[in-house]
Protein backbone atom coordinates (compact mmCIF):
# COMPACT_ATOMS: atom_id res chain seq x y z
CA UNK A 1 0.00 0.00 0.00
CA UNK A 2 1.37 3.38 -1.03
CA UNK A 3 1.00 5.36 2.23
CA UNK A 4 1.84 8.72 0.61
CA UNK A 5 -0.90 8.23 -1.98
CA UNK A 6 -3.44 7.29 0.69
CA UNK A 7 -2.57 10.31 2.85
CA UNK A 8 -3.03 12.56 -0.18
CA UNK A 9 -6.37 10.95 -1.02
CA UNK A 10 -7.51 11.19 2.58
CA UNK A 11 -6.65 14.89 2.69
CA UNK A 12 -8.86 15.31 -0.41
CA UNK A 13 -11.66 13.32 1.26
CA UNK A 14 -11.41 15.68 4.25
CA UNK A 15 -11.40 18.76 2.07
CA UNK A 16 -14.34 17.69 -0.15
CA UNK A 17 -16.42 16.56 2.84
CA UNK A 18 -15.90 19.78 4.77
CA UNK A 19 -16.51 21.86 1.63
CA UNK A 20 -19.75 19.91 1.01
CA UNK A 21 -20.90 20.47 4.61
CA UNK A 22 -20.10 24.19 4.41
CA UNK A 23 -22.58 24.44 1.54
CA UNK A 24 -25.32 24.06 4.18
CA UNK A 25 -24.40 26.47 6.99
CA UNK A 26 -27.66 26.21 8.98
CA UNK A 27 -27.52 22.42 9.03
CA UNK A 28 -23.96 22.58 10.36
CA UNK A 29 -24.94 25.00 13.17
CA UNK A 30 -27.91 22.80 14.15
CA UNK A 31 -25.59 19.76 14.26
CA UNK A 32 -23.20 21.61 16.58
CA UNK A 33 -26.05 22.65 18.90
CA UNK A 34 -27.37 19.04 18.94
CA UNK A 35 -23.91 17.76 19.93
CA UNK A 36 -23.72 20.18 22.90
CA UNK A 37 -27.28 19.40 24.05
CA UNK A 38 -26.63 15.66 23.81
CA UNK A 39 -23.61 15.96 26.13
CA UNK A 40 -25.52 18.16 28.62
CA UNK A 41 -28.31 15.54 28.63
CA UNK A 42 -25.86 12.67 29.29
CA UNK A 43 -24.20 14.43 32.23
CA UNK A 44 -27.64 15.35 33.63
CA UNK A 45 -28.63 11.67 33.45
CA UNK A 46 -25.44 10.68 35.28
CA UNK A 47 -26.07 13.24 38.08
CA UNK A 48 -29.61 11.84 38.55
CA UNK A 49 -28.16 8.34 39.03
CA UNK A 50 -25.61 9.57 41.56
CA UNK A 51 -28.15 11.63 43.54
CA UNK A 52 -29.37 8.44 45.22
CA UNK A 53 -26.14 6.47 45.45
CA UNK A 54 -22.40 7.10 45.94
CA UNK A 55 -21.30 4.63 43.35
CA UNK A 56 -22.48 2.52 40.41
CA UNK A 57 -20.71 -0.84 40.08
CA UNK A 58 -17.90 0.42 42.33
CA UNK A 59 -17.37 3.65 40.34
CA UNK A 60 -17.95 7.03 42.01
CA UNK A 61 -19.27 10.09 40.13
CA UNK A 62 -15.82 11.51 39.33
CA UNK A 63 -14.69 8.15 37.92
CA UNK A 64 -17.95 7.62 36.03
CA UNK A 65 -17.34 11.00 34.42
CA UNK A 66 -14.22 9.46 32.80
CA UNK A 67 -16.44 6.84 31.14
CA UNK A 68 -18.69 9.67 29.98
CA UNK A 69 -15.63 11.42 28.48
CA UNK A 70 -14.48 8.28 26.66
CA UNK A 71 -18.06 7.63 25.50
CA UNK A 72 -18.34 11.22 24.20
CA UNK A 73 -15.10 10.84 22.21
CA UNK A 74 -16.27 7.51 20.74
CA UNK A 75 -19.69 8.91 19.98
CA UNK A 76 -17.99 11.89 18.29
CA UNK A 77 -15.88 9.51 16.17
CA UNK A 78 -19.03 7.53 15.34
CA UNK A 79 -20.81 10.70 14.24
CA UNK A 80 -17.80 12.08 12.36
CA UNK A 81 -16.69 8.99 10.46
CA UNK A 82 -18.75 5.83 10.99
CA UNK A 83 -22.23 7.25 10.61
CA UNK A 84 -21.75 9.18 7.35
CA UNK A 85 -19.72 6.38 5.72
CA UNK A 86 -20.85 3.04 7.06
CA UNK A 87 -24.56 3.75 6.75
CA UNK A 88 -23.83 4.69 3.12
CA UNK A 89 -22.58 1.15 2.41
CA UNK A 90 -26.18 -0.04 2.53
CA UNK A 91 -27.12 2.68 0.03
CA UNK A 92 -24.11 1.90 -2.20
CA UNK A 93 -25.12 -1.75 -2.38
CA UNK A 94 -28.86 -1.19 -2.83
CA UNK A 95 -28.38 1.38 -5.57
CA UNK A 96 -25.34 -0.22 -7.19
CA UNK A 97 -23.07 2.83 -6.78
CA UNK A 98 -20.53 0.54 -5.14
CA UNK A 99 -19.56 -0.15 -8.77
CA UNK A 100 -17.79 3.22 -8.91
CA UNK A 101 -15.77 2.34 -5.80
CA UNK A 102 -14.81 -1.12 -6.99
CA UNK A 103 -13.54 -0.01 -10.39
CA UNK A 104 -11.09 2.45 -8.85
CA UNK A 105 -7.47 1.45 -8.17
CA UNK A 106 -7.83 2.05 -4.45
CA UNK A 107 -8.56 -0.11 -1.41
CA UNK A 108 -12.36 -0.36 -1.42
CA UNK A 109 -12.61 -0.68 2.37
CA UNK A 110 -10.53 2.48 2.80
CA UNK A 111 -12.66 4.35 0.28
CA UNK A 112 -16.07 3.46 1.67
CA UNK A 113 -15.01 3.82 5.30
CA UNK A 114 -13.37 7.22 5.06
CA UNK A 115 -14.81 9.04 2.04
CA UNK A 116 -17.03 11.37 4.08
CA UNK A 117 -16.83 13.13 7.39
CA UNK A 118 -19.46 15.05 9.37
CA UNK A 119 -17.55 17.95 10.97
CA UNK A 120 -20.19 18.43 13.71
CA UNK A 121 -18.83 15.26 15.37
CA UNK A 122 -15.49 17.08 15.91
CA UNK A 123 -17.15 19.16 18.60
CA UNK A 124 -18.10 16.02 20.54
CA UNK A 125 -14.53 14.72 20.27
CA UNK A 126 -13.19 18.04 21.60
CA UNK A 127 -15.79 18.12 24.41
CA UNK A 128 -14.87 14.52 25.28
CA UNK A 129 -11.18 15.43 25.60
CA UNK A 130 -12.03 18.57 27.63
CA UNK A 131 -14.10 16.37 29.98
CA UNK A 132 -11.15 13.96 30.31
CA UNK A 133 -8.79 16.86 31.18
CA UNK A 134 -11.29 17.95 33.83
CA UNK A 135 -11.35 14.36 35.13
CA UNK A 136 -7.54 14.41 35.41
CA UNK A 137 -7.80 17.28 37.89
CA UNK A 138 -10.78 15.99 39.92
CA UNK A 139 -9.40 12.45 40.11
CA UNK A 140 -5.86 13.76 40.82
CA UNK A 141 -4.28 11.65 38.08
CA UNK A 142 -0.54 11.81 37.42
CA UNK A 143 0.23 12.13 33.75
CA UNK A 144 3.33 10.49 32.29
CA UNK A 145 4.31 9.12 28.89
CA UNK A 146 3.42 5.51 29.77
CA UNK A 147 -0.02 6.62 30.96
CA UNK A 148 -0.64 8.60 27.79
CA UNK A 149 0.56 5.73 25.58
CA UNK A 150 -1.72 3.21 27.29
CA UNK A 151 -4.70 5.58 27.24
CA UNK A 152 -4.32 6.31 23.55
CA UNK A 153 -3.65 2.65 22.68
CA UNK A 154 -6.79 1.38 24.44
CA UNK A 155 -8.85 4.25 23.03
CA UNK A 156 -7.57 3.43 19.53
CA UNK A 157 -8.41 -0.26 20.06
CA UNK A 158 -11.91 0.70 21.16
CA UNK A 159 -12.36 2.73 17.97
CA UNK A 160 -11.12 -0.25 15.92
CA UNK A 161 -13.55 -2.67 17.64
CA UNK A 162 -16.49 -0.34 17.18
CA UNK A 163 -15.59 0.30 13.53
CA UNK A 164 -15.08 -3.40 12.77
CA UNK A 165 -18.39 -4.37 14.35
CA UNK A 166 -20.24 -1.75 12.38
CA UNK A 167 -18.42 -2.62 9.18
CA UNK A 168 -19.13 -6.35 9.63
CA UNK A 169 -22.85 -5.69 10.01
CA UNK A 170 -22.89 -3.32 7.02
CA UNK A 171 -21.06 -5.89 4.87
CA UNK A 172 -23.90 -8.38 5.30
CA UNK A 173 -25.93 -5.98 3.14
CA UNK A 174 -24.32 -7.71 0.14
CA UNK A 175 -26.57 -10.71 0.90
CA UNK A 176 -29.44 -9.18 2.84
CA UNK A 177 -29.57 -5.83 0.94
CA UNK A 178 -31.19 -3.95 3.83
CA UNK A 179 -29.59 -4.01 7.30
CA UNK A 180 -30.36 -0.51 8.62
CA UNK A 181 -31.95 -2.01 11.74
CA UNK A 182 -28.86 -3.98 12.72
CA UNK A 183 -26.67 -0.86 12.63
CA UNK A 184 -29.34 1.05 14.57
CA UNK A 185 -29.32 -1.67 17.25
CA UNK A 186 -25.54 -1.33 17.42
CA UNK A 187 -25.92 2.42 17.97
CA UNK A 188 -28.44 1.78 20.74
CA UNK A 189 -26.01 -0.62 22.40
CA UNK A 190 -23.37 2.11 22.28
CA UNK A 191 -25.47 4.05 24.82
CA UNK A 192 -24.79 1.19 27.25
CA UNK A 193 -21.12 2.17 27.03
CA UNK A 194 -21.88 5.20 29.22
CA UNK A 195 -21.99 2.95 32.28
CA UNK A 196 -19.18 0.86 33.80
CA UNK A 197 -19.19 -2.80 32.83
CA UNK A 198 -19.22 -3.77 36.53
CA UNK A 199 -22.62 -2.10 36.98
CA UNK A 200 -24.27 -4.88 34.94
CA UNK A 201 -25.25 -8.38 36.09
CA UNK A 202 -22.79 -11.21 35.38
CA UNK A 203 -24.69 -12.54 32.35
CA UNK A 204 -25.02 -9.07 30.82
CA UNK A 205 -21.32 -8.45 31.46
CA UNK A 206 -20.49 -11.60 29.49
CA UNK A 207 -22.89 -10.54 26.72
CA UNK A 208 -21.52 -6.99 26.43
CA UNK A 209 -17.91 -8.17 26.67
CA UNK A 210 -17.89 -11.06 24.24
CA UNK A 211 -20.84 -10.97 21.90
CA UNK A 212 -21.21 -7.23 21.53
CA UNK A 213 -18.17 -5.73 23.24
CA UNK A 214 -19.70 -2.28 23.61
CA UNK A 215 -19.39 -1.73 27.36
CA UNK A 216 -15.91 -3.21 27.19
CA UNK A 217 -14.77 -0.56 24.69
CA UNK A 218 -15.47 2.31 27.09
CA UNK A 219 -14.71 0.55 30.37
CA UNK A 220 -11.13 -0.58 29.64
CA UNK A 221 -9.84 2.85 28.41
CA UNK A 222 -11.57 4.42 31.43
CA UNK A 223 -9.93 1.93 33.81
CA UNK A 224 -6.55 2.73 32.25
CA UNK A 225 -7.32 6.41 32.73
CA UNK A 226 -8.00 6.12 36.44
CA UNK A 227 -5.20 3.58 36.94
CA UNK A 228 -7.17 0.48 37.85
CA UNK A 229 -6.82 -1.51 34.61
CA UNK A 230 -5.25 -4.97 34.69
CA UNK A 231 -2.54 -5.86 32.16
CA UNK A 232 -4.58 -8.82 30.93
CA UNK A 233 -7.53 -6.51 30.20
CA UNK A 234 -5.36 -4.20 28.08
CA UNK A 235 -3.79 -7.14 26.23
CA UNK A 236 -7.22 -8.67 25.74
CA UNK A 237 -8.56 -5.47 24.20
CA UNK A 238 -5.58 -5.19 21.83
CA UNK A 239 -6.06 -8.82 20.71
CA UNK A 240 -9.83 -8.40 20.30
CA UNK A 241 -9.30 -5.21 18.25
CA UNK A 242 -6.77 -6.97 15.99
CA UNK A 243 -9.03 -9.98 15.48
CA UNK A 244 -12.12 -7.87 14.80
CA UNK A 245 -10.29 -5.71 12.26
CA UNK A 246 -8.78 -8.67 10.39
CA UNK A 247 -12.13 -10.50 10.37
CA UNK A 248 -13.97 -7.40 9.10
CA UNK A 249 -11.45 -7.01 6.28
CA UNK A 250 -11.45 -10.68 5.25
CA UNK A 251 -15.23 -10.76 5.45
CA UNK A 252 -15.50 -7.71 3.17
CA UNK A 253 -13.35 -9.28 0.45
CA UNK A 254 -15.20 -12.57 0.82
CA UNK A 255 -18.57 -10.78 0.54
CA UNK A 256 -17.50 -8.93 -2.62
CA UNK A 257 -17.41 -12.27 -4.43
CA UNK A 258 -21.17 -12.36 -3.95
CA UNK A 259 -21.77 -8.75 -5.01
CA UNK A 260 -24.26 -8.75 -7.85
CA UNK A 261 -24.53 -4.97 -8.37
CA UNK A 262 -27.92 -3.39 -8.97
CA UNK A 263 -29.78 -3.66 -12.25
CA UNK A 264 -29.59 -0.76 -14.64
CA UNK B 1 -5.37 -13.69 -31.47
CA UNK B 2 -2.90 -11.16 -30.19
CA UNK B 3 -4.80 -8.00 -31.07
CA UNK B 4 -7.88 -9.13 -29.17
CA UNK B 5 -8.11 -6.91 -26.11
CA UNK B 6 -11.17 -8.74 -24.78
CA UNK B 7 -11.56 -12.51 -24.98
CA UNK B 8 -14.55 -14.32 -23.58
CA UNK B 9 -14.93 -18.10 -23.74
CA UNK B 10 -17.92 -20.12 -22.51
CA UNK B 11 -18.89 -17.42 -20.03
CA UNK B 12 -21.87 -18.14 -17.80
CA UNK B 13 -23.34 -16.36 -14.81
CA UNK B 14 -26.10 -17.50 -12.47
CA UNK B 15 -27.92 -15.44 -9.87
CA UNK B 16 -30.04 -16.69 -7.00
CA UNK B 17 -33.36 -14.92 -7.36
CA UNK B 18 -36.32 -15.26 -5.01
CA UNK B 19 -39.88 -14.93 -6.24
CA UNK B 20 -42.94 -13.83 -4.27
CA UNK B 21 -46.59 -14.63 -4.76
CA UNK B 22 -49.04 -11.71 -4.43
CA UNK B 23 -51.20 -11.06 -1.37
CA UNK B 24 -50.80 -11.41 2.39
CA UNK B 25 -50.33 -15.20 2.21
CA UNK B 26 -47.61 -14.81 -0.41
CA UNK B 27 -45.89 -12.09 1.63
CA UNK B 28 -45.88 -14.23 4.80
CA UNK B 29 -44.62 -17.25 2.88
CA UNK B 30 -41.92 -15.08 1.30
CA UNK B 31 -40.90 -13.79 4.73
CA UNK B 32 -40.72 -17.15 6.53
CA UNK B 33 -39.77 -19.54 3.76
CA UNK B 34 -38.12 -17.79 0.88
CA UNK B 35 -37.85 -19.85 -2.25
CA UNK B 36 -34.81 -18.99 -4.28
CA UNK B 37 -34.05 -20.26 -7.72
CA UNK B 38 -30.72 -20.17 -9.46
CA UNK B 39 -31.25 -18.47 -12.79
CA UNK B 40 -28.61 -18.56 -15.49
CA UNK B 41 -28.61 -15.01 -16.85
CA UNK B 42 -25.57 -15.48 -19.10
CA UNK B 43 -25.31 -18.78 -20.94
CA UNK B 44 -22.10 -20.00 -22.54
CA UNK B 45 -21.20 -16.73 -24.21
CA UNK B 46 -18.20 -16.46 -26.55
CA UNK B 47 -16.77 -13.38 -28.26
CA UNK B 48 -13.58 -11.44 -28.91
CA UNK B 49 -13.13 -7.70 -29.26
CA UNK B 50 -10.18 -6.11 -31.01
CA UNK B 51 -8.30 -3.05 -29.78
CA UNK B 52 -9.95 0.15 -31.00
CA UNK B 53 -13.27 -1.49 -31.89
CA UNK B 54 -16.61 0.04 -30.92
CA UNK B 55 -19.04 -2.76 -30.19
CA UNK B 56 -22.71 -2.31 -29.38
CA UNK B 57 -24.47 -4.81 -27.14
CA UNK B 58 -28.10 -5.13 -28.19
CA UNK B 59 -30.86 -6.81 -26.28
CA UNK B 60 -34.18 -6.26 -24.56
CA UNK B 61 -34.33 -5.26 -20.87
CA UNK B 62 -33.02 -8.12 -18.76
CA UNK B 63 -31.28 -9.84 -21.69
CA UNK B 64 -27.94 -9.78 -19.87
CA UNK B 65 -26.08 -6.87 -21.57
CA UNK B 66 -25.28 -4.98 -18.39
CA UNK B 67 -24.27 -8.18 -16.58
CA UNK B 68 -21.76 -8.92 -19.35
CA UNK B 69 -20.35 -5.38 -19.11
CA UNK B 70 -20.06 -5.67 -15.34
CA UNK B 71 -18.30 -9.03 -15.60
CA UNK B 72 -15.86 -7.48 -18.09
CA UNK B 73 -15.22 -4.60 -15.65
CA UNK B 74 -14.53 -7.03 -12.82
CA UNK B 75 -17.53 -5.98 -10.74
CA UNK B 76 -19.28 -9.33 -10.91
CA UNK B 77 -17.62 -12.73 -10.58
CA UNK B 78 -18.45 -15.08 -13.46
CA UNK B 79 -19.92 -18.49 -12.53
CA UNK B 80 -18.19 -20.35 -15.35
CA UNK B 81 -15.92 -19.75 -18.32
CA UNK B 82 -12.73 -17.97 -19.19
CA UNK B 83 -12.21 -14.30 -19.81
CA UNK B 84 -9.38 -11.90 -20.28
CA UNK B 85 -9.55 -8.11 -20.56
CA UNK B 86 -6.30 -6.32 -21.48
CA UNK B 87 -4.50 -9.54 -20.43
CA UNK B 88 -5.99 -9.44 -16.93
CA UNK B 89 -8.59 -11.49 -15.12
CA UNK B 90 -11.11 -8.70 -14.49
CA UNK B 91 -12.59 -10.01 -11.20
CA UNK B 92 -9.13 -9.91 -9.55
CA UNK B 93 -9.39 -6.11 -9.92
CA UNK B 94 -5.63 -5.51 -10.04
CA UNK B 95 -4.80 -1.77 -9.82
CA UNK B 96 -3.02 -1.86 -13.20
CA UNK B 97 -6.12 -3.37 -14.80
CA UNK B 98 -8.43 -0.82 -13.18
CA UNK B 99 -6.23 2.00 -14.52
CA UNK B 100 -6.89 0.74 -18.06
CA UNK B 101 -10.68 0.63 -17.91
CA UNK B 102 -13.59 2.87 -17.10
CA UNK B 103 -17.31 2.40 -16.60
CA UNK B 104 -19.95 5.00 -17.34
CA UNK B 105 -23.53 4.34 -16.35
CA UNK B 106 -26.16 6.72 -17.66
CA UNK B 107 -28.41 6.25 -14.66
CA UNK B 108 -25.82 6.45 -11.88
CA UNK B 109 -23.39 9.13 -10.91
CA UNK B 110 -20.10 9.35 -9.09
CA UNK B 111 -19.61 13.13 -8.92
CA UNK B 112 -19.83 14.82 -5.50
CA UNK B 113 -23.34 16.27 -5.55
CA UNK B 114 -22.76 19.49 -3.58
CA UNK B 115 -19.44 20.53 -5.11
CA UNK B 116 -18.40 21.68 -8.59
CA UNK B 117 -17.27 18.80 -10.86
CA UNK B 118 -13.65 20.02 -10.84
CA UNK B 119 -13.33 18.88 -7.18
CA UNK B 120 -14.34 15.33 -8.15
CA UNK B 121 -11.89 15.41 -11.08
CA UNK B 122 -8.96 16.25 -8.79
CA UNK B 123 -10.02 13.51 -6.38
CA UNK B 124 -10.14 10.99 -9.22
CA UNK B 125 -6.77 12.21 -10.46
CA UNK B 126 -5.24 11.49 -7.03
CA UNK B 127 -6.83 8.02 -6.98
CA UNK B 128 -5.32 7.25 -10.41
CA UNK B 129 -1.86 8.61 -9.39
CA UNK B 130 -2.04 11.57 -11.76
CA UNK B 131 0.03 14.62 -10.78
CA UNK B 132 -1.94 17.85 -10.35
CA UNK B 133 -0.17 19.55 -13.26
CA UNK B 134 -0.97 16.65 -15.61
CA UNK B 135 -4.55 16.47 -14.27
CA UNK B 136 -5.03 20.17 -15.04
CA UNK B 137 -3.87 19.60 -18.62
CA UNK B 138 -6.20 16.63 -19.11
CA UNK B 139 -9.18 18.46 -17.57
CA UNK B 140 -8.53 21.42 -19.88
CA UNK B 141 -8.36 19.20 -22.96
CA UNK B 142 -11.39 17.07 -22.15
CA UNK B 143 -13.51 20.03 -21.04
CA UNK B 144 -12.69 21.76 -24.34
CA UNK B 145 -13.74 18.67 -26.27
CA UNK B 146 -16.92 18.29 -24.22
CA UNK B 147 -17.59 22.05 -24.19
CA UNK B 148 -18.07 22.27 -20.41
CA UNK B 149 -15.36 24.80 -19.45
CA UNK B 150 -17.81 27.03 -17.54
CA UNK B 151 -19.67 24.18 -15.85
CA UNK B 152 -16.51 22.94 -14.15
CA UNK B 153 -17.01 25.48 -11.35
CA UNK B 154 -20.77 25.13 -10.78
CA UNK B 155 -22.05 22.69 -8.09
CA UNK B 156 -23.15 19.41 -9.69
CA UNK B 157 -26.67 19.72 -8.24
CA UNK B 158 -27.16 22.92 -10.27
CA UNK B 159 -26.11 21.37 -13.61
CA UNK B 160 -28.54 20.09 -16.24
CA UNK B 161 -28.66 16.35 -16.94
CA UNK B 162 -26.65 16.83 -20.16
CA UNK B 163 -23.97 18.91 -18.43
CA UNK B 164 -23.83 16.38 -15.60
CA UNK B 165 -23.40 13.49 -18.01
CA UNK B 166 -20.55 15.29 -19.78
CA UNK B 167 -18.93 15.90 -16.40
CA UNK B 168 -19.39 12.22 -15.50
CA UNK B 169 -17.66 11.35 -18.76
CA UNK B 170 -14.75 13.65 -17.96
CA UNK B 171 -14.42 12.14 -14.45
CA UNK B 172 -14.38 8.67 -15.98
CA UNK B 173 -11.81 9.53 -18.66
CA UNK B 174 -9.28 11.55 -16.67
CA UNK B 175 -6.97 8.53 -16.39
CA UNK B 176 -6.96 7.96 -20.18
CA UNK B 177 -8.48 4.46 -20.12
CA UNK B 178 -7.93 2.10 -23.06
CA UNK B 179 -11.26 0.36 -22.63
CA UNK B 180 -14.56 2.16 -22.08
CA UNK B 181 -17.62 0.32 -20.84
CA UNK B 182 -20.67 2.49 -21.44
CA UNK B 183 -24.01 1.39 -20.06
CA UNK B 184 -26.74 3.52 -21.63
CA UNK B 185 -24.65 6.70 -21.58
CA UNK B 186 -27.28 8.85 -23.31
CA UNK B 187 -30.18 7.85 -21.07
CA UNK B 188 -32.51 10.80 -20.48
CA UNK B 189 -30.48 13.27 -22.57
CA UNK B 190 -32.10 15.54 -25.16
CA UNK B 191 -31.37 15.04 -28.87
CA UNK B 192 -28.60 17.66 -29.02
CA UNK B 193 -26.88 16.36 -25.90
CA UNK B 194 -27.08 12.81 -27.28
CA UNK B 195 -25.54 13.93 -30.57
CA UNK B 196 -22.72 15.84 -28.82
CA UNK B 197 -21.91 12.85 -26.65
CA UNK B 198 -21.78 10.53 -29.66
CA UNK B 199 -19.56 12.99 -31.50
CA UNK B 200 -17.24 13.14 -28.52
CA UNK B 201 -17.01 9.35 -28.29
CA UNK B 202 -16.20 9.09 -31.99
CA UNK B 203 -13.39 11.64 -31.64
CA UNK B 204 -12.10 10.01 -28.45
CA UNK B 205 -12.01 6.62 -30.16
CA UNK B 206 -10.21 8.04 -33.18
CA UNK B 207 -7.62 9.98 -31.14
CA UNK B 208 -6.82 7.35 -28.51
CA UNK B 209 -7.69 4.09 -30.29
CA UNK B 210 -9.69 3.17 -27.21
CA UNK B 211 -11.95 0.13 -27.30
CA UNK B 212 -15.58 0.93 -26.54
CA UNK B 213 -18.27 -1.52 -25.40
CA UNK B 214 -21.66 0.12 -25.42
CA UNK B 215 -25.19 -0.74 -24.46
CA UNK B 216 -28.01 1.60 -25.36
CA UNK B 217 -31.71 1.62 -26.06
CA UNK B 218 -31.30 4.64 -28.33
CA UNK B 219 -30.72 3.09 -31.73
CA UNK B 220 -29.04 6.23 -32.99
CA UNK B 221 -26.21 5.56 -30.49
CA UNK B 222 -25.72 2.11 -31.97
CA UNK B 223 -26.07 3.04 -35.64
CA UNK B 224 -23.80 6.07 -35.49
CA UNK B 225 -21.09 4.59 -33.25
CA UNK B 226 -20.96 0.82 -33.76
CA UNK B 227 -19.94 -1.03 -36.89
CA UNK B 228 -20.22 -4.28 -34.98
CA UNK B 229 -23.03 -5.43 -32.74
CA UNK B 230 -23.52 -8.37 -30.41
CA UNK B 231 -27.19 -9.27 -29.97
CA UNK B 232 -28.16 -10.95 -26.72
CA UNK B 233 -31.41 -12.74 -26.03
CA UNK B 234 -32.07 -14.36 -22.64
CA UNK B 235 -28.35 -14.57 -21.89
CA UNK B 236 -27.31 -16.09 -25.25
CA UNK B 237 -25.61 -14.41 -28.18
CA UNK B 238 -27.96 -14.52 -31.16
CA UNK B 239 -25.79 -12.48 -33.52
CA UNK B 240 -22.22 -11.20 -33.54
CA UNK B 241 -21.10 -9.28 -36.59
CA UNK B 242 -21.46 -6.16 -38.71
CA UNK B 243 -24.54 -4.03 -38.12
CA UNK B 244 -25.10 -3.43 -41.89
CA UNK B 245 -25.11 -7.13 -42.60
CA UNK B 246 -27.59 -7.76 -39.81
CA UNK B 247 -29.95 -5.05 -41.02
CA UNK B 248 -29.89 -6.46 -44.54
CA UNK B 249 -30.45 -9.99 -43.29
CA UNK B 250 -33.15 -9.20 -40.82
CA UNK B 251 -35.10 -6.78 -42.95
CA UNK B 252 -35.93 -8.28 -46.35
CA UNK B 253 -38.71 -5.70 -46.78
CA UNK B 254 -39.13 -2.14 -48.01
CA UNK B 255 -41.74 0.47 -47.25
CA UNK B 256 -43.43 2.26 -50.18
CA UNK B 257 -45.21 5.53 -49.52
CA UNK B 258 -47.82 6.10 -52.21
CA UNK B 259 -49.61 9.43 -52.60
CA UNK B 260 -52.79 8.89 -54.60
CA UNK B 261 -54.42 11.62 -56.67
CA UNK B 262 -57.97 10.89 -55.47
CA UNK B 263 -59.63 9.51 -52.35
CA UNK B 264 -61.23 6.85 -54.51
CA UNK B 265 -57.82 5.52 -55.65
CA UNK B 266 -56.57 5.58 -52.07
CA UNK B 267 -59.57 3.56 -50.94
CA UNK B 268 -59.18 1.04 -53.74
CA UNK B 269 -55.45 0.72 -53.11
CA UNK B 270 -55.96 0.04 -49.42
CA UNK B 271 -58.39 -2.75 -50.32
CA UNK B 272 -56.08 -4.41 -52.87
CA UNK B 273 -54.51 -6.94 -50.52
CA UNK B 274 -51.23 -5.12 -49.74
CA UNK B 275 -49.84 -5.03 -46.20
CA UNK B 276 -50.81 -1.54 -45.07
CA UNK B 277 -48.43 0.03 -42.57
CA UNK B 278 -49.87 3.55 -42.39
CA UNK B 279 -52.81 5.30 -43.90
CA UNK B 280 -53.86 8.94 -43.84
CA UNK B 281 -56.30 10.28 -46.48
CA UNK B 282 -54.47 10.02 -49.83
CA UNK B 283 -51.15 8.79 -48.37
CA UNK B 284 -50.69 5.07 -47.91
CA UNK B 285 -47.55 3.22 -46.78
CA UNK B 286 -47.33 -0.43 -47.77
CA UNK B 287 -44.66 -2.99 -46.84
CA UNK B 288 -43.45 -5.35 -49.55
CA UNK B 289 -40.73 -7.95 -49.96
CA UNK B 290 -37.54 -6.58 -51.54
CA UNK B 291 -37.64 -9.13 -54.37
CA UNK B 292 -41.13 -8.13 -55.44
CA UNK B 293 -40.53 -4.38 -55.81
CA UNK B 294 -40.59 -4.38 -59.61
CA UNK B 295 -43.80 -6.37 -60.05
CA UNK B 296 -45.61 -4.53 -57.24
CA UNK B 297 -44.72 -1.09 -58.62
CA UNK B 298 -45.82 -2.13 -62.10
CA UNK B 299 -49.16 -3.28 -60.73
CA UNK B 300 -49.74 -0.09 -58.73
CA UNK B 301 -48.74 2.28 -61.55
CA UNK B 302 -50.97 0.49 -64.04
CA UNK B 303 -54.00 0.26 -61.84
CA UNK B 304 -54.07 3.52 -59.84
CA UNK B 305 -53.69 7.23 -60.48
CA UNK B 306 -50.56 8.07 -58.51
CA UNK B 307 -49.30 11.58 -57.70
CA UNK B 308 -46.00 10.58 -56.06
CA UNK B 309 -44.17 7.56 -54.71
CA UNK B 310 -41.26 6.95 -52.27
CA UNK B 311 -39.36 3.74 -51.55
CA UNK B 312 -37.83 3.58 -48.04
CA UNK B 313 -35.99 1.16 -45.79
CA UNK B 314 -38.02 0.55 -42.62
CA UNK B 315 -36.68 2.65 -39.67
CA UNK B 316 -33.68 1.08 -37.95
CA UNK B 317 -35.43 1.30 -34.56
CA UNK B 318 -38.17 -0.91 -35.88
CA UNK B 319 -35.78 -3.50 -37.30
CA UNK B 320 -33.71 -3.58 -34.15
CA UNK B 321 -36.86 -3.75 -32.06
CA UNK B 322 -37.66 -6.99 -33.89
CA UNK B 323 -34.12 -8.26 -33.36
CA UNK B 324 -34.43 -7.84 -29.60
CA UNK B 325 -37.32 -10.27 -29.31
CA UNK B 326 -35.96 -12.92 -31.68
CA UNK B 327 -34.29 -16.04 -30.35
CA UNK B 328 -32.54 -16.81 -33.63
CA UNK B 329 -31.25 -14.36 -36.22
Amino acid sequence: MNIKKYIKIYSLFLYTSIASELEYKTNLIIDFITAILSLVGSIFLLTIFFQNTDNIGGWNFEQALVIQGIYTILNGITNTWFNPNLTEIVKHIREGTLDFVLIKPIDSQFFISLKKIAPSGFLEIIIGFVLLFYCISINQININLGFLFLCLTTLFCSIVILYSLWFLISTTTIWFVKTWNATEVLRSFLYIGRFPLSSFSFSLRIFFSIFIPIAFITTIPSEVFIGIAQIWEISFEIIVAGIFFIVSRKFWFFALKYYTSASS
Amino acid sequence: MEDNIIQVTNLSKSFDISSKEPGVKGTLKHFFKRETKSIEVIKNVNFQIKKGEIVGFLGANGAGKTTILKILCGLIYPSKGKLSVADYLPYKRRPNFLKKITLIMGQKQQLIWDLPPIESFYLNAAIYDIEKFEAKKRIKKLSDMLEIEKELYIPVRKLSLGQRMKSELLAALIHKPNILFLDEPTLGLDINAQRNLRKFLQIYNKETDATICLTSHYMKDITSLCKRVICIHEGCITYDGKLDKLLKRISPVKDILIICKTDKDAKELSNSGFIIKNKSQKEITITIKKDSIKSTLKKILNKFDIEDLYINEPPVDEIIGNILIKKKL
